[in-house]
């Protein structure tokens, strides 16, 4: 028999109840009141554009053979300048679990998570996004990044004249 | 008017408002015990419909009555639509014989503020708690389900054995106060209450209520995390509806008896007798709340032993007290 323990131990709850009754609630109170989301935050993708203002997507599918739930489908297409990019782009949000894995598997910083959580409705085919959709004028989380100046497939610029490039090596001249 | 139809029309008012002040009550209990739990919890609790969530009763009920009435496969139907009747209507008749003020002067007549003013009231509402444990048991069985079966089976153990130290518990204020009838229980008490008088029997008492109320820290026919939601795991809708209404319910009785028995019932300074009633009565209420957010639940083996080997032993020990010395005080 532990009577002082028990004791305790049953009136000591009361205490903290009433305590807890007498504090501030900590609910944020959703509608009127919005938490401060991490910048890291995984909500609705985007498209972005490289610093150009051109398409960064070039259509590789390495985010649709990513994403686990598979809802991104697209269709590739190659422009005359030998730009890549998507003739179609189609997200089901329906299905996406806000993972991030194809923001991940992205080589052209592309497709991006935003902070935008609010995607409810009672529409479930309002939540199929086509590229028009998902598309934004800006460069999201990365400013500097642009896939075809680094490539060095000579699409944005003549190869060997971007920054971080040197001149073509003609590699026959280097036979003895 | 003539004198007949006038003390009818006294009798059919003094209904009238009862039923609705009850039904009322239980709803705003229900938002109360939802508010005060939540503070209690760091959250707000229903804050959303009407100001400061008052509307919430009326749209719990809207909701309710709008849910689909299920009938699960090969239930018993007539017992399986009967027990949640069972259940809340034998918690609403216990009223009756509660008086929750002195008698009122009411068009030269005395209008004594109690339905009827049973001699036997303790033993009526001893019997009425015993029925309602048919709504538990009928609709736990009818339901054919594992987890209602096993629920109703630990309400109807769990309320056969605090009913037995509940009615130990009420012998002392019996033998006190001379008397089964609840008014006089609260006449003998004017000028002190019976807490004062017997802790013990208060205690005990409050704590089989707490069973008998199959609430936390007892509620093991509904326990949530093992038996899905116990008794009434089959109900939805406003079936579901009136075994709720009948828990808040029998918890205001509950409150009530309290007030009655041990906390001196209308008596009080100051204020008039319906007013302490209530406040006495809102008081329990609370404190049931309170429990309800501070305890855990006990295991169903500590139910049965706290119930058998200590309050059993115990309040029988007070009863033998209790008369040993009011013989000697004569």
């Amino acid at each position: 028999m532990h009577i002082w323990r028990d004791l305790r131990g049953t009136v000591q709850p009361f205490w903290i109840t009433l305590r807890n009754m007498l504090r501030k609630p900590v609910t944020v109170q959703y509608p009127e009141q919005k938490q401060q989301l991490s910048p890291r935050y995984r909500a609705r993708l985007i498209l972005s554009r490289d610093p150009d203002g051109n398409e960064r997507c070039v259509a590789c599918h390495l985010c649709s053979a990513a994403c686990p739930v598979d809802c991104i489908s697209m269709q590739a297409v190659e422009a005359e300048d030998g730009r890549r990019y998507a003739a179609w782009f189609r997200i089901n949000f329906t299905r996406c679990i806000f993972c991030g894995l194809c923001t991940e598997a992205c080589p052209t910083l592309a497709i991006q998570v935003t902070g935008d959580f609010e995607l409810a409705g009672r529409d479930p085919l309002k939540l199929v996004y086509e590229k028009e959709d998902l598309l934004v004028d800006h460069c999201g989380h990365n400013s500097e990044y642009n896939f075809y100046r680094q490539a060095g497939i000579g699409v944005a610029a003549p190869r060997g004249t971007n920054s971080t490039e040197s001149e073509p090596v003609d590699v026959k001249d280097l036979l003895p | 008017m003539s004198d007949p139809l006038l003390t009818l029309v006294l009798i059919l008012a003094k209904l009238g408002v009862i039923f609705g002040v009850i039904l009322t009550l239980a709803a705003y209990l229900v938002l109360a015990e939802r508010k005060l739990l939540a503070r209690m919890q760091l959250r707000y609790g229903p804050n959303r419909v009407g100001l400061f969530g008052l509307m919430q009763p009326l749209a719990d009920l809207i909701k309710l009555l709008t849910k689909e009435d299920f009938l699960p496969a090969r239930a018993d139907k007539w017992l399986f639509l009967l027990a949640p009747g069972i259940s809340a209507v034998t918690a609403l008749l216990t009223f009756a014989v509660i008086p929750f003020g002195p008698p009122l002067e009411l068009f030269g007549k005395t209008v004594p503020l109690v339905v009827i003013d049973l001699n036997v009231g303790v033993l009526y509402f001893l019997a009425f708690s015993s029925l309602a444990v048919y709504g538990i048991a009928l609709g736990g069985w009818a339901s054919n389900s594992k987890y209602a079966l096993l629920g109703s089976i630990r309400g109807l153990s769990q309320l056969i054995s605090y009913e037995l130290s509940m009615g130990l518990a009420i012998v002392p204020v019996v033998m006190m106060a001379r008397s089964f009838s609840l008014t006089e229980i609260v006449m003998a008490q004017e000028k002190i209450p019976y807490i004062l008088l017997n802790p013990v029997a208060f205690m005990i008492f409050l704590i089989s209520i707490l069973a008998e109320s199959k609430r936390i820290p007892f509620d093991l026919p509904e326990a949530e995390n093992e038996l899905v939601a116990g008794f009434h795991t089959e109900y939805s809708g406003m079936r579901f509806g009136l075994f709720f209404v009948g828990e808040y319910i029998n918890l205001i009785i509950l409150g009530s008896m309290v007030t009655v028995l041990f906390l001196g019932g209308w008596h009080g300074p100051w204020l008039p007798g319906v007013i302490w009633f209530s406040v006495k009565v809102l008081a329990i209420c609370g404190f049931f709340i309170w429990v309800r957010g501070s305890m855990p639940r006990l295991r169903y083996d500590q139910l049965m032993h706290f119930g058998w080997k200590v309050l059993l032993p115990i309040s029988l020990l007070n009863v033998l007290v209790t008369g040993a010395i009011l013989l000697g005080m004569g």
